[in-house]
């Protein structure tokens, strides 16, 4: 007859030293995939220096907004839009570690339960760091002026950058549910287009019809969007930031949980 | 209900069952691990080897019954199970972008070792598994059984009491087998207990002390290698015969020594038999006797293989058919 060993329970703020350990740890083997592999790197900063300089030159003529710049107007799009793509690849990632059997090894050890997707979420952040800051520099070389205080500027990008790690936890959940890297990429992806294409990102709303406005003016990213470039481009900000914030919060309560608890039971 | 933690046994199971929807991955089974010993859990791909290694390692949970690790309840406790315990399943799980020394050492991290012990005790391991050399090598750049011993020294950076091996071996040459065999050897000599996996007969004959033969997610046979051999006769008296009727003939006259069976292509008898040499001078004599005069006469020891064949009607290695629950595609060969 087996009798259940008293097991002296973890005190919490053990518990909580060791989930920050893990996150570090978790967070530095992927930022390390990115010094190993470069060419990741490389690719994914070419994307969306790609965007930046193809809607400048090649769309920018044809495209005139009210009352200001094409480029000034089109920067923070092509900033959003890179974050909310980038997300994509916790997706993928998780899934190549679910596939190789490393997300097996975790769940065998005595590690925190939430360590494995927070360092994968965290490393995602420190890499739209890279790129964020590599658009910006793309950006004014090609003519986009911030016109408001530069610390109003860095704070419109903090809420992108807020806004990004949100997403990389739904796409967490993405990659765990679907398990492979190629299915992920494909689950992920129209939801990613009616994000980023029915929104403000390129051109302004008014010349969408009246239902779909109602939809590119409400949703999270296009909300964030017009954040960001209020933060930018100048404007009554207050309520845009505020509702951009209460989304990305709103999404992390929901998002979080249930991509850890995909974790814990995933067969 | 008393602690068992003193009892002798690091792993004990009880009427463990597990249904992945209409599918039962395990009916019914129980077993007992003495510290210190090595099990092995031999079965045909499918026979829910790989689930109840699953159960006991936390990763899921059983349907039905009790499993515990060191006396610690799995489902109830598996925190404490997973600080006690080392895993090694049936791919090399390193991170490839990772160097050797790297992924030794987020594991002895993320398995909370004192920070001032882990480049020491990482140190000690590569060099146990013979990986010195390539430490500092993404792990991409390893052969197969380098990662595996990679793998293997990941799971035990933490000294973990008790080892599961997943079908350890499974895609290795001859010689990295034999290696792993000796370094699972040397664990156990220190101490450790071990749960393996195999549908090879060799192996599980090579490593453990006893034997659990599983099918359809049932035990049909325990024992030691030798008691499950001497089941079914310890001897293997093979005779050929010059045509198919002499083989029959044969097999009749000599149904008095032990049963016998004649082989697909009809003309050789396989007899057997507990007492090798008395059984030979019988068969020797009788056939005399009857006038005939085999081809062919030889005794071999049963191995395995035998014992396999005759409980669950296939050799080692034919799938069954139940699909064995995993997430991962191509799972096996």
């Amino acid at each position: 007859m087996t009798a259940p060993v008293t097991v002296k329970p973890t005190p919490i703020i053990q518990h909580i030293a060791w989930t920050i350990s893990d996150t570090i740890a978790v967070t530095k083997r992927n930022l390390i995939t990115y010094v190993r592999l470069p060419q990741l790197l490389v690719f994914s900063s070419i994307q969306p220096v790609i965007f930046v300089l193809m809607f400048r030159y090649v769309f920018g003529g044809a495209i005139s907004v009210p009352g200001g710049s094409y480029v000034d107007f089109l920067m923070p799009g092509i900033f959003v839009q890179t974050v909310v793509f980038g997300a994509m690849n916790t997706a993928v990632g998780l899934a190549e570690d679910l596939r190789k059997g490393l997300l097996e090894r975790f769940r065998s050890l005595p590690m925190s339960r939430a360590a494995v997707l927070a360092g994968r979420t965290l490393a995602e952040f420190v890499r739209n760091i890279w790129v964020v800051a590599l658009m910006c520099g793309v950006g004014f070389a090609v003519g986009f002026r911030v016109h408001t205080d530069p610390w109003v500027f860095v704070s419109g990008l903090a809420l992108l950058l807020l806004f990004g790690f949100a997403l990389t936890w739904v796409f967490a959940f993405v990659g765990l549910s679907t398990g492979n890297a190629e299915t992920a990429q494909a689950a992920s992806f129209p939801v990613m287009a009616v994000l980023v294409f029915a929104s403000s990102a390129f051109v302004p709303t008014e010349s969408m019809p009246g239902w779909l406005q109602g939809w590119t003016n409400n949703q999270p990213v296009s909300v964030t969007l017009d954040a960001v470039r209020a933060l930018s481009i100048g404007g009554p900000t207050a309520s845009k930031v505020l509702t951009s914030v209460a989304w990305c919060f709103g999404i992390l309560v929901v998002a979080v949980p249930i991509a850890i608890w995909r974790y814990r039971t995933k067969v | 209900m008393q602690s068992d933690d003193s009892s002798n046994n690091a792993i004990v199971v009880e009427g463990l069952g597990k249904s992945f929807g209409d599918v039962t991955a395990i009916e019914d089974i129980s077993f007992e691990v003495p510290r210190g010993t090595v099990l092995g859990l031999l079965g045909p791909n499918g026979a829910g080897k790989t689930t109840t290694v699953r159960i006991l390692t936390t990763l899921i949970k059983a349907t039905r019954g009790h499993a515990s690790v060191l006396g610690i309840d799995v489902s109830q406790n598996p925190q404490a199970v997973r600080e006690r315990i080392g895993l090694a399943g049936q791919y090399a799980a390193v991170d490839e972008n990772l160097t050797g020394r790297e992924n030794l050492r987020l594991i002895a991290r993320l398995t909370h070792q004192p920070k001032n012990t882990i480049e020491g005790r990482v140190g000690e391991m590569l060099e146990r598994f013979d990986l010195v050399a390539a430490a500092d090598r993404p792990s991409r750049t390893y052969s197969g059984g380098m990662r595996r011993r990679l793998d293997l020294a990941a799971a035990l950076v933490h000294r973990p009491p008790v080892l599961f091996l997943d079908e350890p071996t499974t895609g290795l040459d001859p010689s990295s087998r034999s290696d792993l065999w000796d370094i699972i050897g040397e664990l156990v000599r220190d101490g450790t207990t071990v749960l393996v996996t195999t549908h090879y007969l060799d192996e599980a004959d090579r490593l453990s002390d006893n034997i659990i033969v599983i099918d359809h997610g049932n035990i049909v046979a325990q024992g030691t290698a030798d008691e499950l051999k001497s089941r079914l006769g310890a001897v293997v008296i093979e005779l050929t015969l010059a045509d198919q009727a002499q083989a029959g003939r044969a097999r009749d006259a000599l149904a008095a020594i032990g049963p016998s069976e004649i082989d697909t292509h009809g003309k050789s008898l396989e007899l057997k038999v507990t007492n090798g040499t008395q059984a030979l001078m019988d068969v020797v004599r009788i056939l005399d006797k009857e006038n005939i005069t085999p081809v062919d006469l030889g005794v071999r020891e049963s191995t395995l293989d035998d014992v396999f064949l005759s409980l669950t009607g296939r050799k080692a290695g034919e799938t069954n058919g139940t699909p064995e629950s995993s997430p991962i595609a191509g799972e096996k060969a």
